[in-house]
């Protein structure tokens, strides 16, 4: 399965990128997150973390869909 | 628009003109300002990254959930991205009602909730010329969503 990863301010400096497309086995947005946290060690705390699924808030357990963009925002800051 | 991100100073005087209505005998805006020190560091500027598709969405939630909850009449949220200077507006929220105690817990409710569930990212650059991200030491260290303690 073929999905589009995203990733946010000190995610993105974390990893070296904005955007990587992922080949894998399936299975929720916490499994793509620890994936990509194999890969890129430095990325982690994903308990303080949001997940947002095509442009729509969601949740760590959303099983993902083929072509789904993940945004992996860290923790956020606003105000 | 009830919550806008804008690359622009904010005029604060239209934005209380926008919850205007000669209906409510209450108005309260809350204000946030770059300030120069966060946690011992002397700041110097501040950068906003916003996420605008996914931010104005929520933005929008969350002040349709603030007029659901308290008996107010106007809401509306502008928040800032880009860089900006020490003294600069980088959020405010204008709540009118009829009375001053719903605008106050609605206006309170809509910046807790800004800071916590949009995705809006501060970069801090310090006068020593380090620069960080900003973010909520208390999830950092102990691994805990936001919804189990307030940001102040």
């Amino acid at each position: 399965m073929k999905v589009q990863v995203r990733y946010f301010a000190l995610f993105r400096e974390q990893t070296g990128c904005a955007s990587e497309p992922v080949n894998w086995s399936g299975g929720t947005a916490a499994k793509l997150f620890q994936m990509m946290a194999e890969k890129h060690p430095a990325l982690q705390n994903q308990a303080a973390a949001l997940v947002a699924i095509n442009d729509e808030m969601s949740d760590w357990e959303t099983i993902l869909n083929e072509g789904d963009e993940v945004l992996f925002f860290p923790p956020v800051a606003g105000g | 628009m009830k919550f806008s991100v804008s690359d622009t100073p904010i005029d604060v005087a239209a934005a209380r003109l926008a919850v205007t209505d000669n209906h409510c005998g209450a108005l309260v805006v809350f204000e946030g300002w770059i300030r120069d020190h966060n946690e011992g560091q002397e700041v110097e500027r501040l950068e906003y990254e916003v996420y605008r598709p996914v931010a104005i969405k929520e933005g929008a939630k969350i002040i349709d959930e603030a007029l659901d909850r308290f008996e107010v009449t106007h809401a509306m949220c502008i928040h800032r991205e880009g860089l900006l200077e020490l003294g600069d507006c980088a959020v405010i929220v204008c709540v009118s009602s009829a009375h001053r105690g719903a605008a106050f817990d609605a206006c309170r409710y809509i910046i807790d909730q800004t800071k916590t569930r949009l995705p809006i990212w501060k970069k801090e650059h310090y006068v020593t010329g380090v620069s960080e991200w900003v973010n909520c030491e208390q999830c950092a260290a102990a691994g805990h969503s936001h919804g189990d303690h307030q940001h102040e």
